[in-house]
């Protein structure tokens, strides 16, 4: 079948996976962000801040070894706080 | 009293110079009696391409600050019949300009003119805050490249809550979207945002788009604004665009690629202008 996909594929690039299309559905995840926090705070810093600290008042936690991922989407978006916490063998402060 | 038009846009490069000079031109081939002032105080272009540079005696920030008459430093197209630039300044920075000192100038001209185009300087500091702060209508420039519409839509915002309309609650700016370098064959191929993509996610009322055209290159080089190329696509196009605002209905051209040209009309046709 692979020669048919020769004579597919200018059509099907020009259809939905078009490169034009990449870029209105990239635009329009951010722009939707980017409206709601004209008018409200964004507040995922701060409670990823309040998140570590609340942490910290458990084990003791080096601010290096705190991971934030944060990945806004069309309908979700997901905030990913990875804190490595150290083993038995490591020294409490 | 005289309306006061912004054209803006965040991004720079995208063609606000371009937009404002051709528009400022149209509406005074129409016979409304129009000035336009550029705002980017530092890097001046418009009285290049308004094609007066070398008539450029006073600026904006002479005006503002006392040392020239507003009527000095006024220049009056020699083309066109009721068209005025008031040219920034080249040397100053733009903490040069003042709320109060901008204000001055647009009461004063409202009483001469019909309307007074802004041309805004890139970005969201203060000399495109105070080119958008008195607007009475804004005309956002956007390019088909996420860039420019993410700015555009930054700017949508900005006119919201940052103009003097917004500040003391009265009917919000008037916004008109002006999509400028399309090319349709480009979106054709999937290559380039469409026109209706562009529009879905700005939201707002479309005034023109002007086609990609060697034209504009032309009339830059040349200090004619591209309107008086009444042959170029690009000055068809911004012709519509000021007929619309006047209230005008024009059907939009430029939006489909042209078919391909047969045999002959390869042999004879040439470039498109």
């Amino acid at each position: 079948m692979s020669w048919l996909n020769f004579f597919r594929t200018r059509r099907d690039e020009a259809a939905a996976g078009s490169n034009a299309n990449l870029a209105k559905d990239r635009l329009q995840v951010i722009i939707s962000h980017e409206r709601v926090s004209r008018t409200r705070e964004d507040f995922l810093p701060k409670m990823q801040q309040e998140l570590v600290a609340v942490v910290t008042r458990y084990v003791a936690v080096d601010p290096d070894k705190v991971q934030v991922n944060l990945e806004r989407g069309a309908d979700l978006s997901t905030l990913a706080i990875e804190i490595e916490l150290p083993g038995p063998k490591g020294k409490l402060t | 009293m005289a309306q006061v038009i912004v054209v803006t846009s965040g991004k720079g490069g995208v063609g606000k110079t371009t937009s404002s000079a051709a528009f400022a031109t149209g509406l005074a081939q129409r016979g409304k009696k129009t000035v336009v002032i550029d705002f980017d105080v530092g890097l001046r272009n418009l009285d290049l391409i308004m094609g007066v540079e070398r008539r450029v005696v006073f600026d904006i920030v002479n005006v503002i600050q006392g040392e020239a008459k507003l009527n000095q430093a006024l220049i009056r197209d020699k083309r066109v019949d009721g068209l005025c630039i008031l040219p920034a300044s080249q040397t100053r920075d733009k903490d040069a300009l003042t709320r109060e000192g901008v204000q001055g100038i647009i009461e004063e001209l409202s009483k001469e003119f019909d309307y007074i185009l802004c041309d805004s300087p890139a970005g969201i500091e203060k000399g495109a805050l105070l080119a958008l702060y008195f607007a009475d209508a804004a005309v956002v420039v956007t390019n088909p490249e996420v860039s420019s519409v993410r700015d555009s839509d930054r700017i949508l915002g900005v006119l919201q809550s940052k103009s003097k309309r917004a500040e003391e609650g009265k009917e919000p700016v008037k916004q008109h979207l002006l999509l400028t370098r399309y090319d349709p064959a480009r979106v054709e191929r999937g290559e380039m945002l469409k026109l209706d993509d562009v529009l879905e996610i700005l939201a707002i009322p479309l005034l023109g788009v002007i086609p990609e055209s060697e034209s504009v290159l032309k009339a830059s080089n040349s200090g004619n604004p591209v309107i008086l190329d009444s042959e170029s696509p690009a000055g068809q196009a911004y012709a519509d665009a000021v007929a619309r605002f006047l209230g005008e209905e024009k059907p939009h051209r430029f939006i489909e690629a042209e078919k391909k040209k047969g045999f002959f009309g390869r042999l004879f046709g040439g470039r498109a202008a």
